[in-house]
């Protein structure tokens, strides 16, 4: 009860007239920079500091948390309409939601995107209120050895994204692993496939590789045909809305989306990628359909979107109840909490009530606000697909350009865009998936970094990834995800065989053994 | 980028607005001439050190007047090595600087750049911060006595997390296992990611002992969920309760001391003006607050004495990068 007590009061003053208007101010900023390539929540913050030095620190964090929440929605726009994801993050959602708008439905991925982010946002905030201390008490559970196996558990999402053929999309997970070991090794300090170019040291960000395959390759490949092919329009088939069918698809993915998301946001080195990845898995995988998966299903939006929403009120768990920034943004918030003397911590919930559960209130509101934002603005966004098409596509490529180049203001970014675009082009002629490239990319660093400090903490000892009981449990569920539909197909198609004999006994129809759909 | 132009421009008006509502008095002390359209480069991103030491700067020194028109450029990467290189081979019109300190020290030698900081100007060192070695409160090591006996037990057994490799971390971990006359090469460092996860590494026992800034571990160690084995300063600090190492018999001093550089070929007139600039900058009772806030001592050393530091320290690091074999 004292948490509702507080929470309320929470709510009182975050809808002073006065706070509201910072939190209205703050989720336009983000839902813009969300948008904009290259500028993420953390430099708008950064930028805005020394600005709100003078106001009161609560409406500063009203503030700044609707910066956060709203650069989380406005990442799936780009993704959906110009196949550029602008943060790791919203990667995944590329994947079926411009193939989405490419069918005309844009305005309904756009839709699912945005009420999913709502309802993710809301149940991740719920769960920030009541369940804080102890999900940061899970979290310290997790070490490099569990973290490792975590990685491989997301790894597992290759399996959903191959394709048609296991050669071409295996070629493409390698390409992306190879990617990722570019740069300085981090346990040795020892330089890997750089060449002697600085810029390659910190690696390959993986927002520049997604943009080049996704964006840049698929535009050069679009100009290579359009000689040849009809000028058609991505013409917005039937209402704006989304249907009946495309709620009761989409309710489920953002509620397990949510689940996923939270407690890996949660997680100190849990980023927003991995629950975007296992969403995409888990949905492929329950999926009636899933053979749309790839080609526009709308749960592979739904699921990942609400994913990386509910991440990033994870993320606010470790920075309010111990203090500990897990990502780029919670570093700055840091900073900012330290710019008004205050210390997050154990202690700033019983120091400093009125400013933390106003600023959790605030969430609560953000994200109301955020759906009243966003949802009109649905109809307004899908309308740039009607642009002609060449105009469309050279304003990909620019916008694409500029986003790489304002990521870390270096030119060489720009050249890894557009070598990588090209290989994307290359990949497209030769119909090899994209999507296997950028997941080996990302996660490969990662699971290799957790190896290797688990095994030098345990100083070569690798019995480590089995004896720890979260990490055994996670390996557990990769090898049942990868081995399990080998199995069933495999008993399937002998039960397939089983009844044709059956069938072909009583010289009738085909009997009851087909999955059920 | 218009779009963006039009959000800095709104960003410009609020500020104006806020400044004139909460108008801070003007300091009228300033006899120094104001210094046009500077470009403060932050080799680093959004959020971390350098950043908050360049829009700090950004921020009194044109509040004072001692600057106008001063911008903060990102440019993160390699251990600000990126930063730096761009920094020296960039012609600008306008006079530029860049936030530095001793991770780059490291960072240069381990990523084996090209420019050093042969090519700068050293201008003033700003700040600085000593490090506390932490452990997990439950943690069966007590005091800094347990944590060498459990090394010199054995070495391998200990894992000592920190930031990258040739940090700071990394440097000072150095210097406390050479202390206690132990073989630098037989210590298990482990690069255990950034501030956060480093800390939740140790807070959940998975790592030996951590370290970081005493300001970023004050709060859990205020909470009794950390403890403080030792503290980097060679006396100590008034408020922090934490022994040094010198007074447990280790000699060992290390500050992880934040600096601003000019261009290598400045003019004698610039950087005298530059000089005095950032000398009234730190004096004013903006920058000593902004230092309090953020938990940065006040290391202020003009150029010259600076200068003459630098060579000193880099003398030292080196020598001991090159003795941990992170570089042959």
């Amino acid at each position: 009860m004292d948490t509702l007590a507080a929470l309320g009061h929470g709510f009182l003053v975050a809808l002073t007239p006065y706070n509201l208007l910072w939190s209205a101010i703050g989720v336009t900023v983000g839902t813009a920079v969300g948008v904009l390539p290259g500028i993420g929540p953390a430099l708008t913050v950064a930028l805005l500091l020394p600005v709100t030095y003078h106001l009161e620190p609560t409406s500063a964090f009203i503030m700044f948390a609707g910066i956060y929440y709203g650069a989380m929605y406005g990442g799936s726009t780009t993704s959906i309409l110009l196949n550029a994801p602008g943060e790791s993050g919203s990667i995944v959602t590329a994947i079926d939601g411009h193939a989405m708008a490419r069918q005309g439905r844009g305005a309904q991925a756009l839709a699912t995107a945005a009420i999913g982010s709502f309802v993710a946002g809301t149940i991740a905030t719920v769960a920030l209120t009541f369940v804080a201390p102890l999900m940061v008490k899970m979290a310290l559970l997790f070490g490099p050895a569990e973290y490792f196996a975590l990685m491989v558990l997301a790894l597992t999402t290759v399996t959903a994204v191959l394709g048609d053929s296991l050669a071409r999309g295996l070629g493409s997970l390698f390409l992306g692993l190879a990617l990722g070991l570019v740069g300085i090794d981090m346990q040795t300090g020892q330089a890997r496939l750089a060449f002697g170019v600085p810029e390659l040291l910190d690696g390959i960000d993986t927002v520049v590789v997604a943009v080049g395959l996704f964006a840049v390759g698929e535009t050069l490949y679009v100009a290579s045909r359009f000689r040849f092919e009809t000028e058609e329009i991505y013409a917005l088939k039937g209402s704006k809305w989304m249907s009946r069918e495309d709620w009761s698809r989409s309710w489920k993915p953002w509620l397990r989306g949510t689940l996923l998301g939270f407690p890996i946001g949660a997680l100190p080195a849990g980023g927003s990628e991995i629950p975007t990845f296992l969403s995409y898995l888990v949905e492929k995988r329950l999926a009636k359909r899933p053979e749309e998966f790839g080609h526009g299903a709308i749960e592979a939006v739904a699921g990942p979107e609400a994913a990386n929403n509910a991440s990033a009120a994870g993320v606010l768990a470790p920075l309010l109840s111990l203090g500990l920034p897990t990502s780029a943004t919670a570093a700055i918030m840091l900073a900012a909490f330290q710019q008004y003397g205050l210390q997050p911590g154990p202690t700033l919930f019983d120091s400093n009530p009125e400013l933390v559960w106003g600023m959790i209130a605030s969430l609560y509101i953000g994200n109301v606000l955020l759906l009243l934002l966003n949802l009109p603005l649905v109809g307004l966004w899908v309308k740039l697909l009607l642009i002609p098409r060449p105009w469309l596509y050279a304003g990909i490529l620019v916008f694409s350009t500029l986003g790489a180049y304002t990521l870390n203001n270096n030119v060489v970014d720009l050249v890894i865009l557009w070598v990588i675009g090209l290989v994307g082009f290359g990949m497209r002629v030769l119909n090899v998936p994209v999507a296997p490239c950028v997941v080996g990319l990302i996660l490969g660093p990662l699971a290799e970094q957790q190896f290797r400090r688990a095994l030098a903490i345990s100083q070569g000892d690798a019995s480590v990834f089995v004896t720890h009981p979260i990490s055994a449990a996670l390996l557990a569920v990769a090898v049942l995800l990868v081995a399990g539909p080998m199995v069933l197909r495999h008993r399937q198609r002998m039960a397939e065989k089983a009844a044709e004999k059956a069938a072909a006994n009583k010289a009738a129809g085909r009997s009851g053994t087909t999955p059920a759909l | 980028m218009a779009v963006r132009k039009s959000l800095t421009g709104i960003l410009a008006a609020a500020a104006l607005t806020a400044g004139a509502l909460f108008a801070t008095p003007a300091p009228a002390q300033n006899k120094t001439a104001e210094i046009k359209g500077i470009e403060i480069i932050a080799p680093a991103n959004a959020g971390g050190g350098y950043d908050q030491h360049a829009r700090a700067m950004q921020q009194v020194l044109q509040n004072h007047k001692l600057a106008s028109n001063v911008q903060v450029m990102n440019i993160p990467g390699a251990g600000g090595t990126i930063g730096l290189s761009q920094f020296v081979t960039s012609r600008k019109r306008n006079p530029s600087l860049m936030i530095s300190g001793l991770g780059m020290v490291g960072a240069i030698l381990i990523n084996k750049s090209p420019v050093t900081l042969d090519q700068v100007t050293p201008l003033a060192r700003l700040t600085g911060e000593y490090q506390p070695i932490v452990v997990a409160a439950d943690s069966p090591i007590r005091t800094l006595d347990d944590l060498i006996a459990k090394f010199k037990a054995d070495p391998g057994s200990v894992s000592w997390g920190g930031f990258a490799v040739g940090s700071p971390d990394h440097i000072l971990y150095g210097l406390i296992v050479k202390a206690i006359g132990g073989d630098v090469a037989k210590m298990n460092y482990i690069a255990a990611g950034a501030g956060g996860e480093m800390m939740a590494s140790v807070l959940g026992g998975h790592i030996t002992v951590a370290t970081g800034g005493y300001n970023e571990l004050a709060s859990q160690l205020q909470a009794g969920k950390l403890r403080a084995l030792g503290i980097s300063a060679p006396q100590r600090v008034p408020g922090v309760d934490i022994p040094t190492f010198k007074e447990q018999g280790l000699d060992v001093e290390l500050v992880n001391w934040r600096a601003v550089m000019a261009p290598g070929s400045l003019k004698a007139a610039d950087k005298q003006a530059l000089d005095e600039a950032v000398g009234a900058m730190v004096r004013t009772d903006e920058w000593k607050q902004i230092a309090k806030e953020r938990g940065w001592i006040d290391l202020y050393l003009p150029s010259d004495q600076f200068t003459a530091l630098l060579k000193d320290e880099r003398a030292r690091i080196e020598g001991l990068i090159t003795e941990l074999g992170l570089v042959k």
